[in-house]
């Protein structure tokens, strides 16, 4: 590895100072994406920042009003293992526990998986499905943004110099309504998603009609993508196979995949159908279950 | 670049090292501070082999800069049995013939261990989604989830 | 030699702990990278970045000159060396090319091959300096696909390397295909012709790595006395010491090499890659220099085991299989040496067919030179045997495991080589699995299918050292010199223990280095439980006849007159005489001396062992995902020394072939790079990817050995291909002949999705 120095400031404004002196920076939460790209020459930097010691970074407590805020260096595991996110968000905690293993996600976070920017990034389909905002901090004030318009390229996030992802915001949900992200990989555990898709749909009082849906893809496009496609071929329509199936056809349409070592265009293409399919059934089981 | 002073509880002791900040908690555990049943596998977090207890949570330690370890509470292979009084699961990995070249085994331990603490009974599924962050290439993992089970077994019934 | 009858075994059987567990589990246990010496300090490899190349210049003068650098190599410092073959034991090795492996001279043949190395003070200076060794390179066309490799317009990895035949024709044009083997008997046409059934398919696999956890290491000294000594994790301390004394041409005498505890081979840490760099740089820094490769060098620069090709014909007459007839093509990577010729030997051995043809050809690409995995050769050749013979069966409506069974090898049977089987034990295992509950539960469900495959390994005898050491007390040092991998510590102390009739607790075994014992052969090639356990099987009996002499003189009789049983020692001529082996032990300065028994043997009579397998898997057709269900491992180990651990090998094994036949391959991009070198896209299974393998174990004693030991290590990797193969086909209805059956590969086959 280059050498840099380390620097853990205790607060953002200390951050902000240090991110303002000229040298590259590479913000450190959970490390398990930046120490091993340091290590394999993929990044460079003069100076690490270790966000750790910042309380705001590491909070996780939902408002009077239902909103989780969650810091964005706070790792995985405290998200899944909260009684009450996992009470009332299970489609986050679907992603949180699928990415890596549990020594992963002793250490990774949110705001990590995030900034990474893999087209893959389980955390994305999830949080886009549940309409996430994310908070963006800089020594000039903060902005906020949603999840889907965070991503630039593979490897490509939209925060401007100067910037740290200071939290993801998640909206309550609407009674009636249900999440479900899930993810096609070759083993069981420990691989980077093929394909996977987060939703998230409101069912009507009566459950005859979807009220409100987001449907959401990853590595199946340089960026995960929000499908509004997807959703219009939902909301409105009764909760049937067919109008599951059609919003699963959006889906997949509306990927661009590539072929790698990890999959194939046309496998993955499929993988979109399939797996944004079984993530509206899961979806729909959770909503019916909250109605 | 002179070298950063880290003052950290490892394996109940405190205990203070130099490094750079570019070191990894694997190379300072294995390098400075002779600890060396962390084992280095990959380098990048898939193998689990340099698995160390850090703060209540496993992790890898090749994912961990030494620099991070400050004010933290880290426990390794060589914390684990108490003198020469095994832990259950080293004896039941032992018993079970759990190890073969037995490098990925320190790892496992851990792993284990921080399940067991957590849940003091978990089922087979529950064993393997847990160990699926640590590789073995010599056993194929049967007896290994045996020897979990085992310890569980044992554990449960010391506390009764 | 015949072997002991084995009831009433008292300790072979048995499970106790191994001698070296607790030092395992309490981290204790020194690996190869633990080492730890005074002034130690770092070596770092610089590897080409080409597939095929010509060096044409390496400029190291501004590594040099880095702060923390103490040492710089590159190949024009190795000695040159001879084209001669060295045995190596599990295959041979050529010593120019060992050498041109260790460190390329003028091509670089292969992505990931050494060009040079630097030894500084912290590794991370080390990787420093190799960014500032300038190379330059002349690219050359690569070749990265065995049938690519054996056009005639295919790039030349050597413009001067001929075919080698052995009963086929001579060509007379410089090839990659390093040599062609065949082996025919009987009269295929006919047999072709008279069949009831013929089944003809192509098959491919994709090469794959032994994927140990430890990587390779290797640490050195080259002493003020010209010693050398070296510290590293191997499968043969003296097949290091031997190929690094050609390498570096010294003396073999001068070389020491201790072997430390290792994490894994598999066949593949038998070669050496950094010994001889280690010791270099140590001569040029006067310091102990340690190299560790990375996991991604570990991919692309050690030795995994050969993609391949192989086309398959069978043929069935009146339930029987009756002809057979295959083309093998091995990549052997970089230079000459694929497992091609076990694989067309091991591939129709469960079987008794009169009318054959093997046609073998060893190619080289532009890949690592493979080197040995675990039965090498072999279950890539089951993959493609077992796999027709599930189909042919069918065909007759037989029963998969009946049919095997009808045309069964039994002793007496020849196999291709000609060579006939002593007593094996294939139709036991047959009939072992035919009866298993596994085989008779119903198999229920879609998408679901249940697979069955034989497979078979030689299992090596080669050479052994021990000497066993009697105490004072009673107890006994067994030296050794095979590196413990799996458990051989315990075994050979438990054949001990039995020989001697004192308890396995009182035999204290070490493995020692290459100054310490006589001569053994690598642990591999399963024999170390059987040659190494025949050893220490000898050395306890010369224990016995000297203490035999020691107690005639004492009572006065003839050695005839002593017996020695179950641990003591007895007069025939007078009851009241008797002496246990420990109170002997405590008169040995007042009878003659120090008693030790040593052994040193090249072991005759290694038996071949069988296995059948039964799998069920269930196939998500959507996704292409496969579970295993449920996996049963019947196998002839000949005796079972220590149970445990022969469970142990067979899990071990099944899992890697599980792995294997699912997601396991080497992914190349166009330009030679491999794409997947970490743990992360090179997949191999979890412990949330299999279920418990469930072992049978078969013991048709072997009459080579004295307590009837079979290797075991090697042939449950064999089966496992196959028996996945033909479970798939019988749960999707499609028989994959291509490897791995990834889920890619299986969603764009059922799904009919184009590119």
């Amino acid at each position: 590895m280059e050498a840099f120095e380390y620097i853990a400031p205790r607060t953002l404004a200390e951050a902000y100072q240090h991110l303002g002196n000229g040298k590259r920076t590479a913000m450190l939460a959970g490390g398990t994406d930046i120490i091993v790209q340091l290590r394999e020459g993929r990044r460079s930097c003069d100076q690490v920042l270790d966000l750790k010691h910042i309380p705001e970074l590491m909070a996780l407590a939902f408002t009077s009003d239902g909103t989780l805020e969650i810091g964005a260096a706070t790792p995985l595991a405290d998200i899944y293992e909260d009684p009450e996110v996992a009470r009332r968000l299970p489609g986050l905690v679907d992603a949180a526990s699928l990415i890596g293993g549990i020594q992963i996600q002793g250490r990774a976070t949110l705001g990590g998986n995030l900034c990474n920017a893999s087209p893959a990034a389980d955390s994305a389909p999830a949080l886009i499905a549940l309409a996430a905002r994310l908070v963006i901090g800089s020594s000039a004030g903060t902005r906020e943004l949603p999840v889907e318009e965070f991503f630039l390229g593979p490897g490509q996030n939209a925060l401007q110099p100067g910037e740290i992802l200071l939290q993801v915001k998640i909206p309550p949900q609407p009674p009636g309504s249900g999440a479900c992200f899930l993810r096609f990989i070759p083993r069981n555990e420990m691989d980077i998603a093929v394909a996977n898709a987060g939703v998230s749909i409101q069912l009507s009082d009566d459950r005859s009609r979807i009220e409100r849906a987001r449907v959401a893809v990853g590595a199946v496009a340089p960026t995960p993508l929000l499908v509004p496609a997807a959703a219009d071929a939902l909301v409105g329509q009764a909760p049937n196979a067919e109008t599951l199936e059609r919003a699963a056809q959006a889906a997949a349409e509306a990927a661009t995949p590539i072929t790698d070592m990890r999959g194939s265009a046309a496998q993955r293409r499929h993988l979109t159908r399939v797996m944004t399919l079984r993530a509206l059934n899961g979806a729909l089981q959770r909503a019916t279950e909250n109605r | 670049m002179p070298r950063t002073q880290v003052q950290t509880r490892l394996n109940g002791a405190d205990i203070d090292f130099l490094c750079e900040p570019r070191q990894s908690l694997l190379e300072v555990l294995r390098d400075e501070l002779g600890l060396t049943g962390t084992k280095e596998g990959c380098n990048n977090g898939n193998c689990g082999a340099c698995t160390v207890i850090m703060n209540g949570r496993i992790a890898n330690a090749c994912c961990v800069l030494a620099v991070e370890a400050e004010g933290a509470e880290v426990t390794t292979i060589e914390g684990v049995a108490r003198g020469d009084q095994l832990h259950p699961l080293q004896q039941t990995f032992l018993e079970e013939a759990a190890l073969q070249c037995g490098i990925c085994t320190p790892g496992f331990i851990l792993a284990a261990k921080a399940l067991l603490d957590k849940e003091p009974n978990p089922d087979e599924h529950r064993i393997r989604y847990w160990l699926a962050g640590n590789l073995c290439r010599c056993t194929g993992y049967d007896k290994i989830v045996k020897a979990v089970q085992k310890a569980s077994a044992e554990m449960q019934e010391a506390k009764v | 030699m015949t072997t002991i009858d084995r009831t009433g075994y008292k300790v072979i059987g048995t499970r106790p702990v191994r001698p070296d567990g607790v030092e395992k589990v309490t981290g204790k246990a020194q690996y190869g990278a633990d080492i730890r010496l005074p002034g130690l300090i770092h070596g770092r490899i610089l590897r080409s970045p080409h597939a095929h190349a010509r060096i044409l210049s390496i400029d190291t003068s501004e590594a040099e000159t880095i702060p923390g650098v103490m040492g710089v190599l590159t190949a024009k410092e190795l000695p040159a060396a001879d084209d001669a073959i060295q045995d190596l034991g599990e295959g041979a090795v050529n010593l120019r090319e060992l050498s041109d492996n260790v460190l390329a001279l003028e091509k670089v043949l292969y992505r990931g091959h050494a060009v040079a190395a630097v030894a500084a003070t912290s590794p991370h200076i080390a990787e420093e300096a190799l960014k500032k060794i300038r190379v330059e390179y002349e690219p050359l066309p690569a070749v990265l696909d065995v049938r690519d490799a054996m056009r005639d317009d295919a790039p030349l990895l050597k413009e001067d390397r001929y075919t080698k035949s052995m009963g086929a024709e001579k060509t007379d044009r410089p090839s990659n295909i390093a040599s062609h083997n065949q082996f025919h008997a009987g009269d295929l046409e006919k047999a072709f012709a008279e069949a009831d059934a013929v089944v003809e398919r192509e098959f491919t696999t994709k090469m794959v790595h032994q994927g140990y956890i430890e990587p390779q290491t290797s640490t050195a000294s080259w002493n003020a006395d010209g010693t050398i000594t070296i510290w590293t994790s191997t499968q043969g301390a003296f097949v290091v010491r031997a190929q690094v004394a050609e390498v570096l041409r010294r003396p073999v005498s001068s070389i020491r090499v201790i072997p430390m505890e290792i994490g894994g081979g598999f066949g593949g840490k038998i070669p050496i890659y950094l010994d001889p760099i280690a010791a270099l740089l140590s001569k040029k820094s006067g310091r102990p220099v340690k190299i560790t490769m990375s996991r991604t060098e570990v991919f692309e620069a050690t030795g995994p085991t050969s993609g391949t090709y192989i086309k398959m014909k069978m043929a069935a007459k009146d339930g029987v299989i009756t002809a057979a007839e295959a083309t093998m093509a091995y990549e052997a990577g970089a230079y000459p040496g694929s497992a091609v010729g076990a694989g067309s030997m091991t591939m129709l051995a469960p079987y008794n067919i009169e009318n054959f043809k093997i046609d073998a050809y060893d190619v080289v690409v532009n890949k690592p030179k493979t080197s040995a995995y675990r039965a090498p050769g072999a279950p890539a050749a089951a993959f493609a045997c077992e796999s027709v013979i599930d189909e042919l069966a069918k065909k007759v409506n037989a029963d998969p495991l009946e049919f095997r069974l009808k045309s069964s090898s039994r002793e007496g049977t020849r196999m291709v080589n000609g060579i006939a089987f002593p007593r094996i034990g294939h139709e036991e295992c047959v009939e072992a699995a035919l009866n298993h509950p596994h085989y008779r539960a119903p198999i229920e469900g879609p998408n679901r299918g249940r697979g069955v495959a034989s497979g078979y390994w030689f299992n090596g005898g080669m050479q052994s050292s021990v000497v066993a050491a009697v105490n004072p007390d009673g107890t006994v040092n067994l030296i050794e010199g095979s590196t413990d991998i799996g458990g051989t510590r315990a075994s050979l102390a438990m054949q001990l223990a039995e020989t001697l009739g004192i308890p396995y607790e009182d035999i204290r075994p070490s493995v020692v280095d290459t100054d310490s014992i006589g001569h053994n052969d690598v642990t591999g090639g399963s024999r170390t439980t059987f040659a190494s356990g025949m050893a220490a099987y000898e050395s306890g009996m010369d224990i016995r006849r000297q203490m035999a002499a020691r107690a005639a003189k004492l009572w006065n009789c003839t050695e005839d007159e002593v017996v020695y049983e179950n641990g003591t020692l007895r007069c025939t001529k007078d009851s009241t005489k008797e002496l246990t082996f420990k109170e002997l032990a405590a008169q040995q300065p007042r009878t003659g001396g120090p008693i030790a028994g040593k052994a040193s043997l090249v072991a005759r009579g290694a038996g071949g062992a069988f296995a059948t397998h039964i799998v069920d898997v269930e196939v998500d057709v959507d996704t292409g995902k496969v579970t295993v269900l449920r996996y049963t491992a019947v196998q002839d180990v000949g005796t079972a020394i220590h149970p445990a651990y022969v469970e142990g090998q067979m899990q071990g094994g099944v899992v890697q072939g599980i792995g294997w036949a699912l997601n396991e391959e080497y992914y190349y991009l166009e330009d030679g790079r491999l794409a997947n070198s970490s743990f992360l896209d090179y997949r191999m299974p979890t412990s949330l990817d299999v279920p418990n393998i469930d072992t049978v174990i078969v013991e048709v004693p072997n009459p080579g050995h004295p307590y009837g030991v079979r290797g075991v290590g090697e042939v449950p990797i064999v089966p496992p291909l196959a028996a996945m193969a033909n479970a798939i086909a019988e749960a999707t209805g499609h028989r994959f002949t291509d490897l791995p059956i990834s889920p890619r590969r299986i969603v764009e086959t059922l799904h009919g999705l184009e590119e």
